[in-house]
């Protein structure tokens, strides 16, 4: 088997893998019970598609793909900070809406 | 005879890090709770997606792409860690439980740093 070949191979081969690990973890994401078992699965999610980029940039031969790669993972990283805020400022809003003595807040609960 | 070694790094290398990020899709689905779920995506997810950054480099004649491939692994590494400590962090005080059959609580408030917790050793 000649190198040509087998990079070939296993590019098919990763690309099955990473379509199987892809569904699973969407299927994590539809299920997950709680919100930040979601968030972290669009985490990985965006790890999955990091890896799918580098495939993608080994087989069309289109280096260009790897900034794009950086660029998403950029953004991923951004997207599960602020929704780590936004899992704590759940906690508040619950601190301050449910809890409030002088109802303060009670007009805008939902 | 060197584009032959690249391929077959390179190939063995997607299909590496095909299998970690295959693991750590299964470790998202089948663990228990938020916290260990968080072991198998951060780690194995960032080796996976890594690897294939690796195999990006080693495949890639060109200077510009190795060096930028690795720029992007060291960003991954450094802010894989950081986004999971910073959402468990926000899990835990906003009060989601751990699995029940959790034996450590570091930051229960009222145990000593690893003993169990009360109601644990009462279900013992």
């Amino acid at each position: 088997m000649t190198g040509e070949s087998f990079l070939i191979a296993a590019q098919f081969i990763a690309l099955a893998l990473f379509s199987v690990s892809f569904l699973l973890t969407v299927i994590r994401v539809i299920i997950g019970p709680t919100l930040p078992d979601r968030v972290l699965a669009l985490d990985m999610l965006v790890a999955t598609a990091i890896g799918f980029i580098a495939i993608i940039g080994i087989r069309t031969g289109f280096t260009l793909y790897l900034d794009i790669a950086i660029a998403l993972g950029l953004v991923g990283f951004l997207a599960t900070v602020a929704f780590a805020r936004f899992v704590m400022s759940r906690r508040y809003q619950k601190e301050f809406v449910e809890e409030d003595k002088k109802g303060f807040f009670e007009e805008r609960a939902p | 005879m060197i584009d032959a070694v690249q391929n077959y790094l390179a190939g063995a290398l997607i299909i590496i890090g095909a299998l970690f990020t295959l693991i750590a899709s299964i470790g998202l689905l089948r663990l228990p709770d938020l916290y260990t779920r968080m072991h198998a995506a951060s780690k194995a997810g960032t080796v996976g997606s890594g690897l294939m950054l690796v195999a990006l480099a080693v495949y890639s004649d060109d200077l510009a792409i190795t060096t930028r491939a690795i720029a992007g692994i060291v960003f991954f590494l450094l802010t894989a860690p950081i986004s999971a400590h910073l959402l468990a962090k926000a899990a835990y005080a906003a009060g989601y439980r751990m699995w029940d059959k959790s034996v450590c609580d570091e930051m229960s408030a009222g145990d000593a740093p690893g003993l169990i917790s009360n109601e644990r050793q009462q279900s013992m």
